[in-house]
């Protein structure tokens, strides 16, 4: 696969992507055969990225992650902490480059930050300084839209996102899933073809992040958007996805991708969504248990018994 | 309200021993003058409008090298808190400059610009420069990373991200140090103005001391003082508490 991939030239049309597929042994999920979402949105080859710690060790944070994500796919990446899932968001939108390998979306070669993938932080990375309706705002504002278009726009996403009479409000003034909310306006108001979503629910409570589960849902059905949702919990992971990919600890590497069939609307208290969590959970444990031995010392490893829900 | 009486207390004494102490005449009137004294030297001063045109130049003059020094400042500060060459050389130096009276800057600003407008800038400049450098820098490098992520995310780069995004975000991390670079740019002022007698609240205050007149030298003190806290407690203050807002900070002190 990877040397089409490599031949994939800067900027290449979508059109040239078709003509590359034979030879890219793609492996799509896809079943409900409707050709124009065959060809991925977002394609990762090679993926490699390494940093230096502090004793100067080089550690491999991700190993050769080959992804790829159809349009209007929900794809979920779970894996223990530190096995660089947020890393790979941030390749993928481009705030670093990656060691080696390349980040195509639509056809085209990720170099730097763009609009058309936008990153919503756990810690959601609102400017406190602006009101709710100047964040929603920015990436508008940025781009060069009108003033009047923009404003207009920017009610649309608050009132999609149930916050409409915040507007003028401050960040500091709004609950924990407000906030969130109100990333996630200003993410799509930029109208990104992919929103990637790094643990953006994790610090919440739960009802929060069951109403917030359902929110996105509704969003993502209503606008289509191709998203890629960084998680630890595999319930949560289960509960929104068309597909989980599940990476190793350090470095992180795929080890196995699930599809999900399950019928929406989904509730993550569904038995069927216990049911393929526990599958996942099985072959996440081991991993989580490698992160957990090189956290303790050695001679003291706590392990994750089956049966205990992470 | 409590607040409030204390401050009436302790300003009354204040005032009643300089009376008292005026008063006993143990000094001569002219090294010793009466409140009252003081209070006709500002009123005649600003009668006729001496004082009035000292101040109005006076603030000209460190608006102008405040100014420069903040943007100056700013360029600076972010330029050595995002290089790592330079925040391990030039930031050791900028430390060490700041040991430096800006009043040591007067000599070489002579002898630079002649006596003139300009060495009063210079010196001004000088003075609230290195704090501002000091301030951007370490807001730069106090600033959560996310900020800057998140603008970049959303499209901004360039000057954009740094007028949209690094200097609102870096803001209430460099407020102290805007205050205290306005506070040397105004000592700097007076103390370059008392040099070069041209206009200016320093030199109606050594006009105070040439004429023997030590009500009109208190005066000004007073003045110098007042607009002094002026600027400091209203505009900056103002400021902090309008950030605190935005931010939903708890108010420091």
């Amino acid at each position: 696969m990877s040397a089409s991939f490599h031949s994939v030239p800067d900027q290449t049309p979508l059109d040239n992507w078709v003509a590359a597929k034979p030879d890219t042994g793609l492996q799509l999920v896809d079943q409900h055969r409707r050709p124009e979402l065959e060809y991925p949105k977002v394609a990762l080859s090679n993926l490699c990225l390494s940093y230096r710690t502090q004793s100067g060790e080089r550690l491999l944070a991700l190993d050769h992650i080959n992804l790829q994500v159809r349009a209007g796919e929900f794809v979920c990446i779970v894996g223990p902490s530190g096995c660089g899932k947020s890393t790979l968001l941030h390749l993928i939108a481009g705030l670093q480059p990656p060691a080696s390998g390349l980040v195509v979306v639509d056809g085209k070669l990720v170099h730097g930050p763009g609009t058309d993938r936008i990153l919503i932080f756990q810690d959601h990375g609102l400017f406190p300084w602006l009101t709710v309706g100047q964040n929603v705002e920015f990436g508008m504002k940025m781009k060069g839209v009108p003033r009047a278009e923009r404003q207009e726009k920017t009610r649309h996403y608050l009132k999609l996102v149930h916050l409409a009479k915040f507007e003028n409000s401050y960040i500091h003034q709004l609950s924990g899933g407000m906030r969130q909310r109100v990333a996630i306006a200003r993410a799509l108001a930029t109208e990104p073809d992919v929103l990637l979503m790094d643990e953006p629910f994790a610090a919440l409570d739960a009802q929060t992040r069951d109403l917030l589960h359902d929110e996105l849902e509704r969003i993502w059905n209503d606008t289509g958007r191709t998203i890629l949702f960084v998680t630890h919990n595999v319930r949560e992971a289960v509960r929104l996805a068309d597909r989980v990919v599940l990476l190793t600890f350090r470095p992180g590497r795929i080890k196995n991708e699930f599809p999900i069939d399950l019928p929406r609307p989904r509730h993550i208290e569904d038995l069927a969504v216990a049911r393929t969590s526990r599958a996942i959970l099985d072959e996440l444990r081991e991993e989580i248990n490698r992160s957990l031995e090189a956290e303790y010392q050695v001679g003291m490893k706590p392990r994750i018994e089956p049966g205990v829900s992470a | 309200m409590k607040r409030a009486a204390r401050y009436i207390i302790f300003y009354s004494a204040l005032f009643g021993l300089w009376t008292l102490l005026a008063e006993l005449k143990i000094w001569p009137p002219y090294l010793f003058p009466t409140p009252w004294g003081v209070g006709q030297a500002l009123r005649a001063g600003f009668a006729d409008h001496s004082y009035w045109i000292a101040i109005r130049v006076s603030m000209a003059r460190v608006l102008l090298g405040y100014g420069i020094s903040v943007v100056l400042g700013m360029i600076l500060g972010l330029g050595v808190a995002s290089n790592k060459f330079l925040e391990e050389t030039m930031g050791g130096l900028l430390v060490s400059l700041q040991s430096l009276p800006s009043i040591c800057w007067w000599p070489l600003a002579l002898l630079w610009f002649g006596l003139s407008q300009n060495a009063i800038l210079f010196v001004v400049i000088m003075g609230s420069l290195l704090s501002v450098t000091l301030a951007m820098e370490d807001g730069r490098k106090q600033m959560p990373k996310i900020f800057s992520q998140a603008g970049r995310n959303l499209g901004a780069s360039g000057f954009k991200l740094f007028w949209y995004v690094l200097l609102p975000a870096s803001l209430p991390f460099i407020v102290t140090g805007l205050k205290q670079g306005w506070a040397f740019a105004w000592r700097s002022l007076i103390s370059a103005e008392m040099l070069y007698l041209s206009l200016g609240l320093g030199q109606v205050l050594m006009m105070g001391r040439d004429l023997n007149d030590m009500s009109a030298v208190i005066a000004v003190m007073l003045l110098i003082i007042a607009l002094g806290y002026l600027v400091d407690g209203v505009i900056f203050k103002g400021m902090e508490r309008h950030l605190h807002n935005k931010w939903g900070l708890t108010p420091a002190i």
